[in-house]
C-alpha cells in the first residue's frame, strides 16, 4: 500500500452535489448532497450496491449524465476550476486530459471497427496536439506501460483479437494517453477474472504510483476497495453514509450499512455460520424517507431515525472519518481470519458419478462445412455428487465449468463420457425417457434473463411441474406453487405477478422455486450469485444452505468467487482448460493449494485484510481449440520443467484423499499431507 | 320474391371472418387475468382511444361495403323466374345511390356549379366557348349561382352546428351514464372523464369523436347537391371513389397479413430455433425470394392470374367478382413475397432467444420444441410482428399503388387508393392543375395509416410487461 502524497490541497473537491431524474416535470432526487475531496495520488473508493447512485456521480463529474438526470445543486472544483457552469467546450478539453475514465465493461467501451492504435492515436491527437510518427510513437509506448507484450503488433489489431484483459489495458492507455491527472475507474475489473483482475489492479496501483494521480475508484468489491484504496466513501440510497481513511474503515466501519455489507461477505464469516443479509430493500428514490435513509433495515434503529435525517458529522478523534448516522456503531467487527471449518472429508454413497465427461464443439469451415477441428470445451472431467453434500466446479471464465453444468442437464451433447445415476448409466438416454430431469434441475446465472418476462410467475413454477408430471390439475398446480414460493421465502400471493416486479434477489428465489418444483435430488447451480449484490448474494447463500439441510440436495456449485466456495462447499474441483487440475476437500484446497494454478488463483483473491501478494500469472489462458502440449498450464507455470512440456499429469491422490493433476504438486501441500 | 339477391365474394367472407377471429381472440384473451389487465392499460390510453375510434369509422364504411346484393330486374313480360342485375352492389353503394348515380361529363372543381373544361356551345348568338354547367353539382340553385357561397356556408355552418349538438347530446349522455354509475355528480364524472380517471379513456373518444362529426356532418349536408371533392376525368363523385377505396385499402392490408403472417412466423422461428439444415434450407429460400426483384416477381405471378381469369371467363357470374378474385390474387401474390422481412427479423430474434436461460431452464424440464416456440419464444416476438403488421399495413397499400401505376394492381373498375393517386398522378401534369382526386386520396389514406399506426404503438406498449 503505497503512502498518501503529503499534499494539503485537493485536487477534486465536491461540494453538496445533488442529482435529480426528470420524469416529465416531476424531479425525483437520486444523489443528495455528495461532499467529498481527492488529493493527487491519492485513491478513494466509492463503494455501495447497484442502485446506489455511484456510477452517476462518476459521471456527473464528468458531466456525461444521461438527459434524463440533471444536477439539482452542488459545486464540483477540479484542479481549481468550477466544472459544473464550464461552457461545453472547455469540458471537453479537461475530459481526457484533465481527468480520465476507464469503464466496467471492456468489450462495449472500445469501438469494434477501428484499430488500437487508432482509438488511443485519437485522444493523442486532440489533446497533445501530436501528429504522424509522435502519435505512432506515443502510443506505442503507452501500451508498453500498461503491461502488452508486442506493442507494435497491437496497436494494428482491432478489438476482436485482443482478450478481455488485454482490451482493459488499452481501455486503460487510452485513459491515460491525455495524462490526465485524475482517472476515474468505474468497476475497472468487475468484468474480469480473478488472476486478471490482480493484474489490473496492479497496473493501476503502479501507474498512479508514477504519476501521483488521484484515482477515484468505484467499485462493490470490499477485497477490490482493501487493496487499493487509501480512503472510502460508502453510499447508500445516494448518499455518502460514511467516509474513512482505509485502515479505519477495515478495522471499525461505523456506519450501521458498512457493517452490515461487511456482515454478508462470506469471507468474513468464519464457516459454517449464518451470513447476515440484510432484510428489506434499498428504497426507491420516489419514497425516499425524509430523515435516515436505512432506518428501515438498520439493526440499531431507535426513533429519533425515524424523525430526523443524521448529517455526514466528522468523528471524534479523528476528523478525517465522517459518519451519518446518529448511534454509529464500533468495535472490530472482522472475524480474526476463520480457520478453516471442519468439513467431513466422508462422503456418503454418491448419487451422481460423472466419468471422463467430455464435450467438443467442432469447428467447420468452407463451403461444405467440413469439420476443420475441435473446441475441447470439456476434456475428461469426473466428479461425484452426494447427498446434502455441495461439489463447487471452480475456475475462470472459458475454462468449461458452464459447459459441465449443461451437459449434464443434456442441454448440451455429450462427446464422450459416461453419467451414472446410482449406478445406472443416464447418458444417452436422448428425449425419450425425461424422469430422470425430475432429479436434477439447474438454476442459472443471470436472474433478469432466465425467467420468460410474458408469464406470471406462477406459469413459470407450473411449467416444470406440469412437463413431468407432478402435478396434473390446475388447483393442485396452484397450491403445489404457492407452498413453493413460500419455501424460498416469497408471498404466496405473487403467482400472478410477473417477473419484472421483483427485484433481482426475488427472482433469483423465483428461479431456485422453479427448479425445487420438481423436487430434484441434485442442483446445478450456474454462479447464482454472481448478478447480485453482497447483501442479496448473502440471502440466497443462506437459502441454499438451509435448503440443503432440508431437503438432502446434492448441489454442483459452478463458481469462480472463492469466497463462495469456501462458505458453501464441502468439496471443490478446480478447473483449467476444460480438465480438473486439482480435486479435494475445500478446507485443505484453500488452506493449501497442491497445484501452481490453485496458488494463483487464490492469491489472486483480493483479501478484506489487504494482505498477501498476488502470484503474477505470465500470459493469457490458451485456447481450448489448441491447448498447449504436455500440461496445459506449463507454458504459464513458475514450476515448469521439461517433463511439464511433454506429458500431461494424471489425475492422482495424495495421501488425504485430494486429487492433483501436477507433476510437481506444491511442497507445502505435500508436507500438511505428510502431517495429516 | 326477394327485390335483392344477396352475393357472398370471397374477400367479404374473408373480411368478416377476420374480424369474427379478432373479436374471438379479444374475448377469449379478456378471461385471462394478466391479459385482462393489458386491454384495460390499452383502454385508459387517450391517444389509444381517439384511435381507435377513427379507425372504427373506417372499419364500419369498410364493412358496409363488404356486404354486397344484386337487384332484381323489372319482369319482362311472360317471365316468371327472377331476374337479378349483372351490377354487385354493397350496402354502402346503395346509401350513396345518390354519389355513385350523378356522374357529371368530366372534372369539375370541389364544390363547383360548373365543368373545369370549356365547351363549345350553339346559341342563337352563335358559338360560344365556356364552362357548362353541372349536370348536378349545385343544379338546385338554378338561375342563381351566384348565391353558391351563401348556400355552402349555410350548409356547411348547419353540418357544424348539428355536429356540435350531437357531439353535447352523446357526452350529456355519456356523463349521465357515468354519475348514475358512479353515484356521483355530474359535475364530478365530467370532470374524471377529462383527468383520465375513467376506465375507458373518454377523454381520447370524445374528441375523436367531436372531429369526426364536425367533419363528417357539414360534408353530408354539403354531398346531397355538391361534389364535395369534385369529380374526376369521368365524371365520377371523388368523394364516393374515396369511400370505395377504404374497403380495397383493408382488405389489401388485412387480407395479406392472412397469407404472409402464418408463413414470416413458422418458417422465421424454425429456422432461428432449429438452426443446422433447416436453417439453411429457409435462409435460401428466402435469400432466393429477396434478389428476384419483388415487382417483376409480382407482375409476373399476377399476369399469369389474368390469363387465367381471362380465358375461364365461365367461372364468373358478374364483373364484381372477377375483380374481387383478382384482389384476392393480388393479397395471396403480396403475402407470398412479403413474408421474408418479417422472417428474417424473427428469426435472428429467434437465434438471440433460444441462447437465453429461461429458453435452456424450459430444455432442463424436457418442454418438447413446439411447446418451447409456443410458450417461451412467440409470446417474445409479438411486439415486432405486431410492429411489423402495421408497418406492412402502410407499405402494402402503397405498393398496391405502384402496381396499379404498371397495370398488374387491381382490376381496373375496382377502386383503390393506388389508382385514385395514379390517375391524379397524370392529371397533375396538366394546366390548369387538378389537384383535388391526389388530396383526397392522400388525406383519407393518411388518416387510416396514422390512425393505424398510433393504435398498433399503444397495443403493443400495453401488451409488454415491461412498459407499465
Amino acid at each position: 500500500m503505497p503512502s498518501i502524497p503529503d499534499t494539503n490541497d485537493a485536487l477534486l473537491t465536491v461540494q453538496g452535489l445533488s442529482l435529480a431524474i426528470r420524469r416529465g416535470r416531476a424531479h425525483t432526487p437520486a444523489v443528495a448532497g455528495l461532499d467529498f475531496s481527492l488529493r493527487a495520488g491519492e485513491t478513494l473508493a466509492l463503494v455501495g450496491e447497484s442502485g446506489c447512485g455511484k456510477s452517476l456521480t462518476a459521471q456527473a463529474l464528468m458531466r456525461l449524465l444521461p438527459p434524463a438526470i440533471r444536477v439539482t445543486a452542488g459545486q464540483v472544483r477540479f484542479q481549481g476550476r468550477e466544472l459544473l457552469n464550464l461552457p461545453e467546450a472547455a469540458m471537453r478539453e479537461l475530459r481526457g486530459r484533465g481527468m480520465g475514465m476507464i469503464f466496467q465493461e471492456p468489450a462495449t467501451s472500445l469501438n469494434p471497427v477501428l484499430t488500437v492504435g487508432q482509438q488511443i492515436g485519437e485522444v493523442l491527437v486532440r489533446h497533445l496536439g501530436l501528429q504522424g510518427r509522435a502519435v505512432r510513437e506515443r502510443a506505442e509506448a503507452l501500451l508498453q506501460q500498461v503491461g502488452i507484450a508486442d506493442p507494435a503488433r497491437r496497436l494494428d489489431e482491432y478489438p476482436f483479437q485482443l482478450s478481455g484483459g488485454m482490451k482493459q489495458r488499452v481501455m486503460i492507455a487510452m485513459a491515460l494517453a491525455g495524462e490526465p491527472s485524475l482517472l476515474i475507474a468505474d468497476e475497472p475489473s468487475t468484468a474480469l477474472d480473478v488472476t486478471v483482475q490482480s493484474q489490473i489492479l496492479d497496473l493501476l496501483q503502479e501507474l498512479q504510483a508514477r504519476r501521483g494521480m488521484a484515482l477515484l475508484l468505484i467499485t462493490h468489491d470490499l477485497g477490490v476497495v482493501a487493496r487499493m484504496a487509501h480512503r472510502v466513501g460508502v453510499m447508500y440510497a445516494g448518499q455518502l453514509v460514511e467516509l474513512a481513511s482505509r485502515d479505519a474503515f477495515f478495522q471499525e466501519a461505523r456506519h450501521p450499512y458498512s457493517r452490515a455489507l461487511f456482515a454478508a461477505l462470506p469471507e468474513a464469516v468464519p464457516r459454517g455460520a449464518r451470513l447476515q443479509a440484510l432484510a428489506g430493500q434499498v428504497p426507491a428514490f420516489a419514497a425516499m424517507p425524509k430523515a435516515c435513509r436505512f432506518a428501515e433495515r438498520c439493526d440499531r434503529v431507535q426513533s429519533l431515525c425515524r424523525e430526523q435525517a443524521p448529517l455526514l458529522t466528522p468523528l471524534a478523534g479523528n476528523p478525517e472519518n465522517q459518519v451519518r448516522c446518529h448511534f454509529p456503531g464500533s468495535g472490530s467487527f472482522l472475524a480474526a481470519a476463520a480457520g478453516p471449518g471442519a468439513g467431513s472429508p466422508t462422503f456418503g454413497p454418491a448419487l451422481l458419478e460423472v466419468s471422463g465427461l467430455q464435450v467438443h464443439f467442432p469447428i467447420r469451415k468452407g463451403i461444405l462445412q467440413r469439420v476443420r477441428g475441435q473446441v475441447r470445451a470439456v476434456d475428461g472431467v469426473s466428479l461425484e455428487l452426494a447427498p446434502g453434500r455441495t461439489l463447487a466446479l471452480v475456475g475462470e471464465s472459458g475454462c468449461g465449468k458452464t459447459t459441465v453444468g449443461k451437459a449434464l442437464m443434456q442441454l448440451l451433447p455429450l462427446t464422450a463420457g459416461s453419467v451414472r445415476w446410482q449406478g445406472q448409466a443416464l447418458a444417452g438416454q436422448g428425449g425419450k425417457d425425461r424422469s430422470w430431469r425430475r432429479r436434477m434441475q439447474m438454476v442459472f446465472q443471470d436472474p433478469f434473463a432466465s425467467l420468460n418476462p410474458r408469464m406470471t410467475v406462477g406459469d413459470i413454477l407450473l411449467e416444470g411441474m406440469q412437463a413431468l408430471g407432478v402435478v396434473t390439475d390446475a388447483a393442485a398446480g396452484r397450491a403445489a406453487s404457492a407452498a413453493l414460493l413460500e419455501q424460498v421465502g416469497l408471498q404466496g400471493d405473487s403467482l400472478d405477478r410477473y417477473p419484472h416486479e421483483f427485484s433481482g434477489g426475488q427472482r433469483q428465489r423465483i428461479a431456485i422455486a422453479r427448479a425445487l418444483a420438481v423436487s430434484p435430488q441434485v442442483l446445478i447451480c450456474d454462479e447464482p450469485t454472481s448478478a447480485l449484490d453482497v447483501s442479496v448474494q448473502a440471502q440466497i447463500l443462506n437459502l441454499l444452505k438451509d435448503l440443503q439441510e432440508r431437503l438432502q440436495m446434492a448441489y454442483l456449485f459452478i463458481t469462480h468467487n472463492f469466497a463462495v466456495v469456501e462458505y458453501l462447499a464441502h468439496e471443490v474441483a478446480v478447473m483449467y482448460l476444460g480438465r480438473v487440475v486439482e480435486r479435494g476437500s475445500t478446507a485443505r484446497v484453500l488452506a493449501a493449494p497442491a497445484h501452481p494454478y490453485t496458488e494463483v488463483l487464490l492469491s489472486a483473491v483480493p483479501r478484506l485484510d489487504g494482505r498477501g501478494r498476488p502470484i503474477a500469472l505470465a500470459g493469457e489462458t490458451p485456447s481450448p481449440a489448441a491447448p498447449p502440449a504436455g500440461c496445459h498450464f506449463h507454458p504459464r507455470c513458475p514450476r515448469a520443467v521439461a517433463l511439464c512440456r511433454e506429458r500431461y499429469p494424471d489425475l492422482l491422490p495424495l495421501a488425504d484423499g485430494r486429487q492433483v493433476a501436477c507433476h510437481l504438486p506444491a511442497a507445502s501441500a505435500v508436507q500438511l499431507d505428510g502431517e495429516g | 320474391m326477394m327485390p335483392i339477391q344477396p352475393v357472398l365474394l370471397w374477400s367479404d367472407l374473408l373480411l368478416w371472418l377476420l374480424l369474427a377471429g379478432a373479436l374471438g381472440l379479444g374475448f377469449l384473451s379478456a378471461r385471462a387475468a394478466h391479459l385482462r389487465q393489458a386491454w384495460r392499460r390499452l383502454g385508459r390510453g387517450a391517444v389509444a382511444m381517439g384511435a381507435a375510434t377513427l379507425l372504427s369509422a373506417f372499419l364500419l364504411v369498410g364493412l358496409l361495403d363488404s356486404l354486397h346484393y344484386r337487384l332484381r330486374l323489372p319482369p319482362a313480360p311472360g317471365q316468371t323466374q327472377a331476374m337479378y342485375g349483372v351490377e354487385v352492389l354493397s350496402l354502402l353503394d346503395g346509401l350513396l345511390s345518390g354519389l355513385r348515380e350523378r356522374n357529371e361529363k368530366t372534372y369539375s372543381a370541389p364544390l363547383a356549379t360548373r365543368l373545369y373544361a370549356k365547351e363549345s356551345r350553339d346559341t342563337p348568338a352563335g358559338v360560344v366557348r365556356e364552362y357548362p354547367r353541372l349536370k348536378h353539382g349545385g343544379a338546385h340553385l338554378g338561375e342563381d349561382e351566384a348565391g353558391r357561397d351563401r348556400d355552402v356556408l349555410q350548409r356547411g355552418f348547419a353540418g357544424l352546428v348539428l355536429a356540435f349538438l350531437i357531439w353535447l347530446a352523446l357526452a350529456g349522455g355519456l356523463v349521465a351514464h357515468l354519475a348514475w354509475r358512479q353515484g356521483c355528480s355530474h359535475r364530478e364524472a365530467w370532470r374524471a372523464i377529462w383527468q383520465g380517471e375513467t376506465a375507458l379513456a373518454w377523454r381520447g373518444v370524445l374528441p375523436a369523436l367531436g372531429g369526426l362529426l364536425l367533419v363528417a356532418l357539414p360534408i353530408f349536408f354539403l354531398a346531397g347537391d355538391y361534389h364535395v371533392f369534385g369529380t374526376d376525368k369521368v365524371g365520377q363523385d371523388v368523394l364516393y371513389q374515396v369511400l370505395k377505396s377504404i374497403r380495397t385499402a383493408l382488405v389489401i392490408g388485412l387480407v395479406t397479413t392472412l397469407v404472409m403472417l402464418p408463413l414470416a412466423v413458422v418458417l422465421g422461428i424454425v429456422a432461428g430455433y432449429f438452426r443446422g439444415w433447416v436453417d439453411d434450407l429457409i435462409q435460401y429460400v428466402y435469400t432466393v425470394l429477396n434478389s428476384i426483384p419483388g415487382v417483376l416477381l409480382i407482375a409476373a405471378a399476377v399476369l399469369m392470374m389474368q390469363m387465367l381469369i381471362d380465358t375461364h371467363p365461365q367461372w364468373f357470374a358478374t364483373a364484381a367478382e372477377r375483380a374481387d378474385l383478382r384482389l384476392l390474387a393480388l393479397c395471396a401474390i403480396l403475402g407470398m413475397t412479403s413474408w421474408t422481412g418479417l422472417a428474417r427479423l424473427l428469426r435472428g430474434e429467434t437465434l438471440k432467444l433460444r441462447e437465453l436461460e429461461y429458453i435452456q431452464a424450459a430444455r432442463a424440464f424436457g418442454i418438447a420444441p413446439p411447446r418451447i416456440i409456443a410458450r417461451h419464444i412467440l409470446p417474445n416476438l409479438m411486439h415486432i410482428v405486431v410492429i411489423a403488421l402495421v408497418m406492412d399495413f402502410s407499405s402494402l397499400v402503397l405498393t398496391e399503388a405502384v402496381l396499379s401505376y404498371v397495370g398488374i394492381g387491381v382490376d381496373p373498375t375496382m377502386t383503390s387508393f393506388g389508382t385514385m393517386i395514379n390517375n391524379a398522378r397524370m392529371e397533375l401534369g396538366r394546366e390548369p392543375v387538378v389537384w383535388w382526386s391526389l388530396a383526397a386520396a392522400f388525406i383519407f389514406m393518411f388518416a387510416l395509416v396514422l390512425a393505424a399506426n398510433l393504435f398498433a404503438d399503444a397495443v403493443r406498449d400495453a401488451f409488454d410487461p415491461r412498459y407499465e
